[in-house]
């Protein structure tokens, strides 16, 4: 058996930063999982990430929320903010959570499907699945929103890798 | 910006550090698809088990993950809250299998595949029935789902096989990719 689950790289923002990205993403790996612990300057829309710097309308994705009172289901296709990682309703300013598995990254074979679950404990706890429609190994991840609110500083960012036997 | 590996990348990279987290086997579908997958003669050494798994069924129609454990005569109670896009809905049921939800098929996109992940718990105690608890989901870029799902399998037997099949029995498509992993405890 071997040991895996290792990180590639981490960040904490001394700043506040609009954007942060993980760049020449070895493939040497099955699944990469990416965590986030982050607040926001202000309030605003989704988290998102650009895979392989892809600015286009190929993404989609099917989400799952809750916000303290009801449960609810929404759906982004042709959309090219890039896979939606949470903050469907929008998100406050506290520090939210998200796990997100982007699973046989590195094939060049199927299109990429991402796992995510988010949550803030003044908002909602989601879940997403998320398609980039493209079969290029996954090199670059660049984590957004899609307006103009930064990542406070002391968000933290890291991404891990789990290789399969 | 910032531009994390390529700063890692230029000498400062962390050390490898030994983790709990362990590979045990994997299964990839190869060429003509296949019939089920089977992790058998799970050694007991672990915590805890993870299966992730990226998906796609053979059959042209609508088709279910179903997962056997052991000889599969445990009765197991499940609840599920799905996300389809438009709706939340929560369903429960038993039975002697287990059935997830649907996967991309063969009338869909080729390079379109689902993901599972799927977490067993106290796998090998012999004093507890067996929880676990899944995530899985697919987008289709208009279409798709999300699920959240919980199971009890109403055994105390130490699990030491998971089978994954089809409902319908046309198995899964070339490329599906199934991978088993143990957690360790403290030594």
């Amino acid at each position: 058996m071997t040991a895996t689950y290792d990180c590639i790289a981490t960040t904490t923002l001394g700043s506040a930063t609009a954007t942060v990205t993980f760049s020449s993403i070895s493939g040497s790996y099955t699944d990469l999982v990416l965590v986030i612990n982050a607040g926001m300057s202000s309030t605003s829309f989704s988290w998102y990430a650009y895979l392989n710097s892809d600015t286009g309308s190929n993404y989609s994705a099917t989400g799952l929320i809750g916000n303290g009172s009801t449960a609810s289901s929404s759906r982004l296709s042709n959309t090219n903010n890039g896979i939606v990682i949470g903050g469907w309703n929008g998100y406050t300013t506290t520090i939210k959570t998200a796990i997100v598995q982007l699973m046989n990254y590195s094939n060049s074979t199927t299109y990429k499907t991402v796992l995510s679950r988010y949550s803030e404990s003044d908002g909602t706890v989601e879940a997403t699945v998320a398609l980039w429609r493209n079969t290029a190994a996954i090199t670059t991840i660049q984590v957004r929103t899609n307006s103009s609110p930064n990542f406070a500083s002391g968000s933290t960012f890291t991404l891990y890798g789990i290789k399969s036997e | 910006m910032a531009p994390i590996l390529g700063i890692w990348a230029s000498g400062a990279q962390p050390a490898a550090v030994a983790t709990s987290f362990e590979s045990i086997a994997t299964v990839s579908v190869g060429s003509g698809g296949s019939s089920s997958i089977t992790f058998s003669s799970i050694p007991a050494t672990y915590s805890h088990l993870q299966v992730r798994a990226l998906i796609r069924m053979a059959k042209s129609s609508e088709d279910y993950l179903t997962t056997t454990f052991n000889s599969g005569t445990a009765v197991t109670a499940r609840h599920r809250l799905t996300g389809d896009g438009s709706t939340a809905s929560a369903a429960g049921g038993s039975g002697t299998g287990q059935d997830f939800s649907p996967y991309p098929n063969a009338s869909h996109t080729a390079s379109i595949f689902g993901i599972l992940i799927l977490d067993i718990l106290d796998y090998s105690n012999t004093n507890k029935y067996k929880t676990y608890r899944m995530l899985n989901g697919n987008d289709r870029n208009g279409a798709g789902r999300i699920d959240l799902q919980s199971t009890t399998a109403s055994t105390t037997s130490a699990l030491s096989s998971i089978a994954f099949s089809s409902y319908y029995g046309d198995g899964f498509a070339q490329y599906s990719h199934f991978a088993l992993y143990g957690i360790k405890g403290a030594a």
